[in-house]
Order: structure tokens, then C-alpha cells, then sequence
């Protein structure tokens, strides 16, 4: 007698292992969400709904200040390490194998592997030898150090993309009088876009919640959001800290939505 | 001296005139794949002349170097030694997109993020031509294709056979000196071929513009060439119109890639061939002496039911019926094995059967002697 396929969904106990993974995953989530309406003082104990932790949250200069740094450095980290990650997927792609392909990879892909807080600590004695032999100070160091630690985000699924992509095409384009240039922008180009628009969303979202290599890399008053909320937690805990977080998961929804989106109409 | 200074410089004019009748010229081309003692000679000098406005097709079996020598026309590899030139000026060195050459590519390689009418209008706009002048050459090329209601759908949504009109409209839209179709058939079902084939025909008759088709089908080369090039292990083995090719083949190679064939060894005195079992034939002119290798086409053959004087006797061997033909395994005296094929008669019985000993005899002019 033939044997029925092999299927995970028929093992016993698969319907409760599925409820408890689920559970673990989302659960804090939808805690967070819930408590940050909570009238109370107190993270931990209900006392009626309210909106007053998002006002808070909202007129809070220092957090409206933190989330701006945020999104600038969120947004140039992830432009600069695109850019750098689009023109390193095309190197390594488009091409021939050459010797130590393999080596450059683990080069590229090196921030994944490295302890994030070792990165965090050369970051800060690297940073500090340029402050002290230049004097230049500014947000551009945390800028730098978040765009290099995203580079390899960015890289994956462009890479993936360009992988994927049958190299005739460009072929095809020369054939019919494009030049390199032309051949980029209007072959090459256009149907990696969905690989560049995924690879700069996950390099923004990276960076918009690093707290480790910020911390180091930081100065004075350069509080991202992540950054200043660990700050207040050392202080006192309230449902303002639910209620940014939960301003930064809508954030991230809407950004996964868009990008959802817009690839499939572009496929 | 000023003499032999004017007629050097008139030979050079003529030989300047006659490679400008020709679309696209090789000369010595060499390309060899890898460095030092592993280099492979995907070509292996070869020299071609395509004339303007004729269908030439390349022809041989896979690895044998003719996608090779395309791609040396259109720019996407650089010979390793070697001359290409196009209408008489050398583009050896010129990179494809300077190239007033067009590819129809195996894959088709059409640009999935743009219509079918903006595929066909890439050329063209990559060339800077004004948007109208666009418009009109892709709005005829979707008509040559017979496209027209197509013309704003994305490629993806085309079946195969359609895929290949977009990919030939593509590369004729710019009107190119040269059409490159590198095996466009091959991912084609046996009926859509047939019909892609007529199709070629038709467009390279109106357009008027030289093809050059690769292809490892010997029966799509003989049907829709003025002239093929046979090409084997990297050398160009014979070039002539499709009769020549399969009537007088000048070797072994050619002589079994294209339809089936007999070898029989022989012995020419320069005038007479004689073969196993001291038949007789006129052998072509130009016959060396010596031991010489003879084919004939099954179809050549013709049997006798009884071994006549004059002929060549033989034992059929197996009879198979073919539908229209009937063809016949012999076995001569020396061990030679043949084939005849004979027209099938109106009750599809064979006239011969197996065990019996038959007289053969070749028709006048079919023997053809080989190079080697």
C-alpha cells in the first residue's frame, strides 16, 4: 500500500504547539497595545480606558524630539547603506565567479555574524580618535555607524533579486543600442526596484530600533526613540513607553503593508 | 613603380567593393575559452561570407561553435584572434550597442516590466528617435507580426508562440542590417515551428534584411535557407544552398548530419570508382586515385530483385515500413552495411523480403566522393 504523504499538520499535539507559539509571539504585542490605553499610573494594573498616554507621549518635546532624530537617521542610514548594498549586489552578481567570491561575501554579511556589541564598542573608540583628532561632533557618526551596520540587511534581498533575474535581459538591452547607463536605468534598474524598496525598508526599520550601537556611539542629547525610552525605564515606568511603542509598531505595519502592496502590483 | 603602386591601390578597391556586397564577413576568427594548455577553441579560424539580403543559416550540433560565432557578430564576445566585418568596415572591436545589428534570442529575453509594445519600441527609443516616428514603426511592426490587439498587455501574459513575434518584432523594429535568430524555435512545439518557420521565411522575404539563423535542425535549415554554413567542432566543415549541401557533401561529417546516408569504401583510377564486389561507376570529375570513401542517399539506391549482371549483389537484411517509404537494411558481400529507401506501392507490402539476394544500383551522378 502506498504510504499517505508526510504531513507536520497530522502530528499530534501540532493544533496546541501552534496555539503556544503564537500565544508567545503576540501576546506581549497585544499586552502593550492594551495597556497603553490604561487610565492607571501603572504598567501592570487596569484602571479604565484613556488616550492620555498618547497626549503624553505627543507633547512630550523630548520624545517628539528623540522620534525625529529617529527618522532622520532611520532615513539616511537606510539610503546609504541601499545605495552601497545595491552597487555591492550588482558587483557580486553580475559577473563571472572570481576568487574569493566567498570571501567577500562574509565580508559584506560580517555585521550580521559580529557580536553587536563589540561592533558598538570599536565604534566608540574609532569615533573617539576622529572627535578627538578633528573636533568635528554631530549626528553624522550615528548616522555612519547605523548605516554600516545595515548594509548587509539591504544587501539579501537585493542580492536575492538580482539572482533571480535572467542576465540576458541586460544582454537583450545592449543588443538594441542601449548604453551601460541606459541598460542600468531602464533594465537592470526597474526590475531589481521591488529587491531595493525591500532591502531600504528592512535597513530603515533596522535602524530605527537599534539601541546597543547607539547607546556607544551616541553623545550628549542625541537620544534616538529607542535610547530615550530605555532612559525613562531606568527612571519610572509608565504606559507613555506603551504608547510609543505602539506609535512604532503601527509605524512598522503601515511600512510592511506599503511595501506588501506595492511588490505585487509590480510582479 | 607607379604602376605597380596603381594597380595595388585597384586591388585594394576591389577587394573594398566586394566585401561591402557582403552583409557580414569573418576572417580567421579565433575564440578560445580558458588560458594556457586548458584553452578551448569554441572557433577554430574560421572565414564566412553572408551576402546582403540572403538567409543563411548556420547549422551543427550543439558545442560545435555556431552560437559562438553570432555572438562575435553581435558584439557579446571579442574574437580571440580575427576579423569581423560588417558591410566591408571592421566591428571586430565595437561594442553591441554600436552595433547596426539585432538578435533574436534562444530565451527571447523579453523585458518583463514593459508591454509588448514597448518592447518592440526599446530599440528605437534607446536610439533617441523622435516619439512619433516610435510610435508608427512599432504600431507596423505589431502589424507584421500580426500583434495589433496585444500591444498594451505584458509579455508575461503572451503564450510562447506570441513571446517570439514580440522578440522578432523587437529586433526588427530598428531596422538592422543584420537579423541574429540564435535556435528561436527550439522551446517551440513541432506545429507552432512549422508555422514559425513560414513566418521567418515571410518577414526575411519583406524586409529584405540579411538573417543569420543558428539552429541544430538539419530539416528547418535545408527548408529555409538560400545558403547554410555546416559547422563542426569549431571549423566551418562546408557552406552552400541547401541542394548542395545534401546532394554534394564534401565530407563524412556533412554527409551524416544532414538526412541519412550510405559510406561505402572504394577504389578510384581517376576516371572509374570500383566497389566491393567489382561494381562499377563513373566517378566526378576531379576524382583523386587511391583508396576513396563513396556516399550515396538511400533514396539513390535502387534494387533489383535478382543480381543482374552490372550490379551489386546484396542480402536484404530487414525490411521497415515507413508509411510513404520502405526502407530496406542490405548487407553487402564484404560486410558493408546499406540502406535503400523506396517509395511505398498502394498496398504498403514489400516487394523484397528478408534472406533475399538483390542486385543494387546506384542512380547515375548520385555517388559522391569525400575529402576524407
Amino acid at each position: 500500500m502506498a504510504t499517505k504523504s508526510f504531513s507536520v499538520a497530522k502530528l499530534p499535539g501540532f493544533t496546541a504547539t501552534a496555539v503556544i507559539v503564537f500565544v508567545t509571539l503576540y501576546l506581549p504585542i497585544l499586552t502593550l497595545v492594551a495597556y497603553s490605553f490604561n487610565a492607571s499610573q501603572s504598567v501592570a494594573i487596569w484602571g479604565g480606558f484613556s488616550w492620555d498616554w498618547y497626549v503624553k507621549a505627543w507633547n512630550n518635546d523630548a520624545v517628539k524630539d528623540a522620534t525625529v532624530r529617529s527618522l532622520l537617521i532611520a532615513v539616511c542610514a537606510a539610503l546609504i547603506s541601499t545605495a552601497v548594498a545595491t552597487m555591492a549586489a550588482l558587483g557580486t552578481t553580475r559577473r563571472k565567479a572570481f576568487k574569493g567570491q566567498t570571501f567577500i561575501y562574509v565580508m559584506i554579511n560580517q555585521p550580521l555574524m559580529v557580536p553587536e556589541i563589540v561592533t558598538a564598542v570599536s565604534l566608540l573608540i574609532l569615533f573617539g580618535m576622529i572627535k578627538q583628532a578633528t573636533g568635528i561632533q554631530g549626528i553624522g557618526y550615528v548616522i555612519f555607524a547605523h548605516a554600516a551596520f545595515c548594509i548587509p540587511f539591504a544587501y539579501l534581498p537585493i542580492r536575492a533579486r538580482l539572482e533571480g533575474m535572467d542576465m540576458t535581459l541586460e544582454t537583450a538591452a545592449a543588443d538594441l543600442y542601449a548604453s551601460p547607463w541606459q541598460t542600468f536605468r531602464h533594465v537592470t534598474l526597474p526590475i531589481l526596484l521591488p529587491g531595493v524598496i525591500a532591502g531600504a525598508m528592512l535597513a530603515f526599520v533596522i535602524s530605527l530600533d537599534d539601541v546597543v550601537i547607539t547607546e556607544f556611539v551616541k553623545s550628549g542629547g542625541q537620544d534616538t526613540l529607542p535610547t530615550y525610552m530605555l532612559g525613562q525605564m531606568r527612571r519610572q515606568l509608565t504606559p507613555e513607553i506603551n504608547a510609543i511603542s505602539s506609535m512604532l509598531l503601527a509605524l512598522t505595519i503601515v511600512l510592511l503593508t506599503a511595501f506588501f502592496l506595492l511588490t505585487r502590483k509590480n510582479d | 613603380m607607379a604602376l605597380r603602386l596603381h594597380n595595388m591601390i585597384k586591388i585594394k578597391r576591389e577587394r573594398v567593393t566586394l566585401s561591402q556586397q557582403n552583409a557580414v564577413e569573418a576572417r580567421n576568427a579565433v575564440k578560445a575559452f580558458g588560458q594556457g594548455d586548458n584553452a578551448v577553441r569554441a572557433l577554430n579560424d574560421v572565414s564566412i561570407e553572408i551576402r546582403k539580403g540572403e538567409f543563411f543559416t548556420l547549422l551543427g550540433p550543439s558545442g560545435c561553435g555556431k552560437t559562438t560565432l553570432l555572438r562575435l557578430i553581435a558584439g557579446f564576445e571579442m574574437p580571440t584572434s580575427g576579423t569581423i566585418l560588417l558591410e566591408g568596415a571592421d566591428i571586430t572591436y565595437l561594442p553591441p550597442n554600436q552595433r547596426p545589428v539585432n538578435t533574436v534570442f534562444q530565451s527571447y529575453a523579453l523585458f518583463p516590466h514593459l508591454t509588448v509594445a514597448q518592447n518592440i519600441g526599446f530599440g528605437l527609443q534607446m536610439q533617441g528617435r523622435p516619439k512619433a516616428e516610435v510610435k508608427a514603426t512599432v504600431d507596423r511592426m505589431l502589424a507584421l507580426v500580426k500583434l495589433e490587439a496585444m500591444a498594451s498587455r505584458k509579455t508575461s501574459q503572451l503564450s510562447g508562440g506570441q513571446q517570439q513575434r514580440v522578440a522578432l518584432a523587437r529586433a526588427l523594429a530598428p531596422s538592422p542590417k543584420v537579423l541574429l535568430l540564435d535556435e528561436p524555435l527550439s522551446a517551440l512545439d513541432l506545429k507552432l515551428r512549422r508555422e514559425m518557420q513560414g513566418e521567418l521565411k515571410r518577414l526575411q522575404t519583406e524586409t529584405g534584411i540579411t538573417f543569420i539563423f543558428v539552429t541544430h535542425d538539419q530539416e528547418e535549415a535545408l527548408t529555409m535557407s538560400d545558403r547554410i554554413g555546416v559547422m563542426s567542432a569549431g571549423k566551418l566543415q562546408q557552406v552552400g544552398t541547401p541542394r548542395e549541401i545534401y546532394t554534394r557533401p564534401h565530407n563524412r561529417f556533412v554527409a551524416s548530419f544532414i538526412g541519412e546516408t550510405n559510406f561505402l569504401p572504394a577504389t578510384s583510377d581517376g576516371s572509374t570508382l570500383t566497389l566491393p564486389g567489382g561494381y562499377q561507376i563513373e566517378a566526378p570529375a576531379g576524382t583523386k586515385a587511391g583508396q576513396v570513401t563513396v556516399t550515396v542517399r538511400p533514396e539513390q539506391v535502387k534494387l533489383s530483385p535478382t543480381p543482374e549482371a552490372g550490379t551489386l549483389p546484396a542480402t536484404v537484411r530487414g525490411v521497415v515500413y515507413m508509411g510513404t517509404d520502405m526502407n530496406y537494411q542490405l548487407h553487402l558481400a564484404d560486410g558493408t552495411e546499406i540502406e535503400a529507401c523506396v517509395v511505398s506501392d498502394v498496398t504498403g507490402e514489400a516487394a523484397l523480403a528478408a534472406g533475399q539476394t538483390v542486385g543494387v544500383r546506384f542512380t547515375p551522378g548520385a555517388a559522391q566522393v569525400l575529402e576524407d
